[in-house]
């Protein structure tokens, strides 16, 4: 068993907390990513993980053992770096093998073992090779199979794809997926990729100055964020955000710009609480499409920008005074300077406070 | 279009610009060092007797004949030679012929003797020997010819043997501060323990401390310890004057290796002292060569230390060479061969390592 569990870890540069009482759990087996804009703190946890920082409070365990104050080789963990770490002066093959060989394990046995992980990395051809005859995406197989040779029970990837260049990055990411579902390590992977986290984690953590504001499945995380940070930071256009007003009588009604929109039976309650008050109503491009008239929830846009993109058209509008992206199907006939009328199912909408920015259940 | 030509235009006078002053340079400093080279192969009585370049096949007026006026003509006034009128001091200065020849008179007005001489194509036979070489560096008796001419006989120079001594000595004051300094820059540079700043600072402001004033306190102390003239004793003097540039400039290349690497060699498994040997001087290479370049040849060409700490009993090449200069100051042949022995490993040592000057190590080992 090799879950990891973090309580209320704490770390702290100077004035700035990296890691403010950071509390998680992970399962084993999980593949866990702490996504967050750079500065968040999430590579900071991960160093703190490995040992390779120093914990100011809490503690760290992984399994039943407390290893927060073991050195990072008695932890037994494997690390793969962003900058890749391979030693430039050793063979791929030496490269590999520079783990179990620190462990002191039989030759024949390191052999066999670097050949098999090089073979799930397909760089048996190339073992031979010094890192500065391999491209970058070769150079990254190397540095991750060096952390799967260890068989340790916890991996941890510390933004593994970032210098690659988009393709790569691509095709590496499903292989990482597959490698997992082979190898079966308890994974944590730090990103500021919002895309390889929902693709890859079983779990996301979303990390913002130091504290983890929601952790929870990737489709949970994209239709349900914890916060407007969230829903900004997830999504590619992000989460759209518009002001409105709760309507003071009546049943409780949202107030944007020249629509009045109603919430769903579940959303009532919570509404009806907040009388009078200004509220954030968020909801995500693709959630949006075009109606031919005024109905009950829909809003007037006026069309300024319409981008083809092949399998869907974006378009950037402007609604009650507030630039919105909206996600169409390709054929869609729609022109920059339209005006027109976007309705959407209540359902869809997450009421966000318009102080906090937290989302309001 | 025009723009570009331009700029091609600039660069190319850029570039004639740089390469022609290199080329000035190297002519400034590789003439005086042929001199010295080519002076080497001559014999004493050449060197007193003619320049260096004439070993180079040159065009000069080489003696033919000679003229006796007859008492009959008045060499007061002006008269007629060879077909040309002339007098007593013209002919002294030399008088050109049309047909190339040059008169010259010899010795005084009572001489009455014309010397003629003729244009030529000299050198090609020059006149040179090895035997400047086999005298410096014997310590037997040498016998040779001064610029009189004269033969003389005396002790060689024994520069063979300072040579062997400049070896042990620079060799191991080498090696022994590169050693130490490894350690130490990896440590400043790598390892956390309480007052590193403060020590670093203390390293770094030795640099400043010039060598002269710790001799004699040094000297005192080597007294004490019957240290005096051993090649231990200047291994340790050079060991210390080295250590504080060593430190600086292995600090400096070290603390630019990629954190990373160190950092996932600590993840799986190693110790600091692995890394130290497995990452760190493997990956230094190019710092530690460069490195014991310059302390090589500070090494090989110090004299101070060496006459202090070692004095007479384990003459050094420079010593040695002093020596031909002090006790011989004429012997041009000797000094030059001596310098050119003298020179012959610290070149080797240059071109042997001079490729880490260029070659990064690095290279390849983080996305650049």
């Amino acid at each position: 068993m090799a879950g990891i569990k973090f309580d209320s870890v704490r770390r702290v540069f100077g004035k700035t907390v990296a890691s403010n009482d950071v509390s998680l759990e992970i399962k084993d087996g999980e593949f866990m990513v702490l996504l967050g804009p750079s500065g968040c703190g999430k590579t900071t946890l991960l160093r703190c993980l490995a040992g390779l920082e120093r914990v100011d409070g809490g503690r760290i365990y992984i399994g039943d053992r407390d290893v927060t104050d073991l050195a990072p080789r008695d932890r037994k963990l494997a690390m793969v770096f962003q900058s890749y770490a391979v030693f430039p002066h050793l063979t791929v093959f030496d490269n590999i093998a520079f783990g179990l060989k620190m462990q002191g394990r039989p030759k024949d046995e390191i052999k066999r073992r670097v050949q098999e992980g090089a073979e799930l990395l397909q760089l048996q051809d190339y073992l031979a090779r010094y890192p500065a005859q391999l491209s970058g995406g070769q150079r990254q197989r190397v540095a991750v199979a060096r952390g799967i040779v260890m068989q340790a029970q916890v991996l941890l990837m510390d933004e593994p794809l970032s210098n690659l260049d988009a393709l790569l990055r691509l095709q590496m990411r499903a292989e990482l997926k597959r490698l997992h579902a082979e190898i079966k390590a308890t994974t944590i992977y730090v990103t500021h990729d919002q895309v390889e986290a929902l693709s890859l984690g079983d779990r996301i953590a979303v990390m913002k100055s130091g504290r983890i504001v929601q952790c929870d499945v990737p489709m949970n995380i994209y239709d349900d964020p914890a916060s407007v940070f969230v829903g900004g930071f997830i999504g590619t256009p992000p989460m759209n955000f518009l002001k409105g007003v709760v309507s003071a009588e009546g049943a409780p009604q949202v107030v944007v710009g020249e629509s009045r929109i109603a919430p769903t039976p579940a959303q009532t309650p919570a509404l009806a609480a907040r009388r009078g008050q200004p509220i954030l109503l968020g909801i995500r491009p693709e959630n949006l499409a075009f109606a031919s008239s005024a109905q009950r929830n829909t809003l007037r846009g006026h069309v300024v920008v319409v981008e083809p993109l092949g399998s869907h058209k974006l378009l950037t509008m402007q609604v009650s005074g507030e630039t919105i992206k909206v996600s169409v199907p390709p054929d869609q006939s729609v022109a920059s300077g339209n005006d027109v009328w976007l309705h959407f199912d209540a359902d869809k909408i997450r009421w966000m406070d318009a102080g906090s920015g937290d989302t309001i259940h | 279009m025009s723009a570009t030509g331009g700029m091609k235009r600039q660069q190319r006078v850029n570039s004639a610009l740089v390469n022609g002053i290199l080329i000035v340079i190297c002519i400034l400093w590789l003439v005086p060092a042929l001199g010295v080279f080519v002076t080497s192969f001559r014999q004493s009585k050449d060197i007193f007797g003619s320049g260096w370049w004439t070993v180079l096949p040159h065009k000069q007026y080489v003696e033919k004949g000679e003229i006796k006026l007859p008492d009959t003509v008045d060499v007061t006034g002006s008269f007629e030679v060879e077909g040309v009128t002339t007098t007593f001091e013209e002919l002294r200065n030399g008088v050109t012929l049309s047909d190339g020849r040059q008169l010259t008179w010899f010795g005084n007005r009572r001489t009455r003797l014309i010397k003629v001489a003729e244009q030529q194509w000299v050198g090609f036979g020059a006149n040179l020997t090895l035997d400047n070489y086999k005298n410096v560096l014997t310590g037997k008796e040498i016998k040779f010819k001064d610029a009189s001419g004269q033969e003389i006989l005396r002790k060689g120079n024994n520069l063979g043997t300072a040579f062997l001594n400049s070896v042990a000595v620079a060799v191991p004051a080498t090696i022994i501060p590169i050693l130490i300094a490894a350690f130490c820059a990896y440590g400043f540079a790598w390892l956390n323990f309480p007052g590193r700043k403060f020590f670093f600072t203390i390293v770094v402001a030795m640099l400043v401390v010039p060598l002269q004033i710790a001799l004699v306190p040094i000297l005192q102390d080597y007294t004490k310890l019957n240290l005096n003239g051993t090649f231990l004793a200047i291994w340790l003097a050079h060991t210390g004057f080295g250590l504080p540039l060593a430190i600086y400039i292995l600090f400096n290349y070290i603390s630019t290796l990629p954190r990373d690497i160190l950092e996932s060699a600590f993840i799986d498994g190693a110790s600091a002292f692995t890394i130290f040997t497995q990452l760190i001087l493997p990956l230094s290479v190019p710092a530690l060569a460069s490195f014991a370049i310059f302390q090589f040849l500070w090494v090989w060409n110090d004299y101070l230390v060496a006459l202090v700490f070692l004095g007479d009993q384990n003459r050094v090449v420079t010593s040695a060479l002093a020596a031909i200069v002090g006790e011989k100051g004429a012997d041009w042949h000797l000094l030059t061969s001596g310098a050119f022995i003298s020179m012959m490993l610290p070149l080797a040592v240059f071109f042997a390592l001079q490729r880490f000057f260029v070659r990064g190590l690095t290279a390849g080992s983080v996305k650049g």
